[in-house]
């Protein structure tokens, strides 16, 4: 198995999710992308874990799913939030600091 | 000191893959990854919300499926568990509770879509390059060991340990950070 065949398979993932983030309008479907790059990272941490043979691949990839699920629990609740203040969840029309 | 019973588990003795299984696991994820690559692109394309996390779905078990390659077997479980399990169920409270259209909805995107598109590609190429450039084609180690539970547990619960009180207390923060921001009073 080569290495690279997961480390691009992560960027290929990173690279879509970019896209995703900068293409979408809609909040939560920001979010759904940058859980694709979150996961995209957490591919390269688990490989380089396997090339080295070291466990602190894979902790390290606990700890930003962790941190990826704080990250989507708050991005929710400020994305409702949004959705009751303006009815309307399309990231382009909270413009609010646009002078 | 480390107990005998914990050293039994970390005592994994790796066993060299033959050729063929080697050709089949190459196989499973070369296929795992196409239906992965095309199932993102679905997910940023899509005109229906409930689709795009649906979409999701799939990159996640694949990228389960990717750790299981790689011999990371509680990652993969913890995957499953918080991805797929809390953070798609969250996921798609989002999208009922924001009223999302059912149906296709024609303004999810931007209307000027190369930037992104722009932006996207040229990082792959960057990455694409650099990755090459570094790693071109190194091989994983043929006797590589499944990495098991117990090394995460002693890992996490001795070099880690203050990362992971440190991510406790982000969890209960975020957790109440959650609460005051989304509770209608």
């Amino acid at each position: 198995m080569f290495l690279n065949q997961f480390l691009f398979f992560a960027a290929i993932l990173f690279s879509i999710g970019v896209y995703g983030v900068l293409t979408r309008k809609n909040g939560v479907l920001v979010l759904m992308s940058i859980e694709l790059i979150l996961n995209a990272v957490n591919i390269n941490l688990v490989a380089f874990g396997a090339l080295h043979q070291d466990i602190s691949g894979q902790v390290f990839v606990l700890f930003v799913i962790a941190v990826a699920a704080a990250e989507v629990g708050v991005g929710l609740a400020i994305v409702l939030l949004i959705f009751r203040n303006r009815r309307s969840i399309n990231v382009a029309e909270a413009d609010l600091l646009k002078g | 000191m480390m107990s005998s019973a914990l050293l039994a588990i970390q005592s994994t003795n790796p066993i060299a893959l033959t050729p063929n299984e080697l050709w089949v696991i190459n196989t499973f994820f070369y296929v795992i990854a196409a239906v992965g690559i095309v199932a993102a692109l679905k997910m940023v394309t899509t005109k229906n919300v409930v689709h795009a996390a649906l979409y999701l779905l799939v990159v996640l078990t694949v990228v389960a499926a990717t750790y299981i390659v790689l011999g990371a077997e509680f990652a993969a479980a913890t995957q499953v568990m918080v991805y797929i399990g809390a953070v798609m169920v969250l996921l798609l409270f989002g999208v009922m509770l924001t009223r999302a259209k059912i149906g296709d909805d024609g303004d999810l995107d931007y209307d000027s879509k190369w930037i992104g598109g722009l932006s996207a590609v040229s990082m792959f190429a960057v990455m694409g390059y650099s990755l090459w450039e570094a790693f071109g084609t190194d091989e994983l180690p043929a006797d590589m060991a499944v990495q098991r539970t117990g090394q995460v547990a002693n890992s996490i619960f001795s070099q880690y340990i203050v990362p992971f009180e440190a991510l406790s207390m982000l969890l209960l923060a975020a957790l109440i950070g959650a609460v005051v921001v989304a509770r209608r009073d």
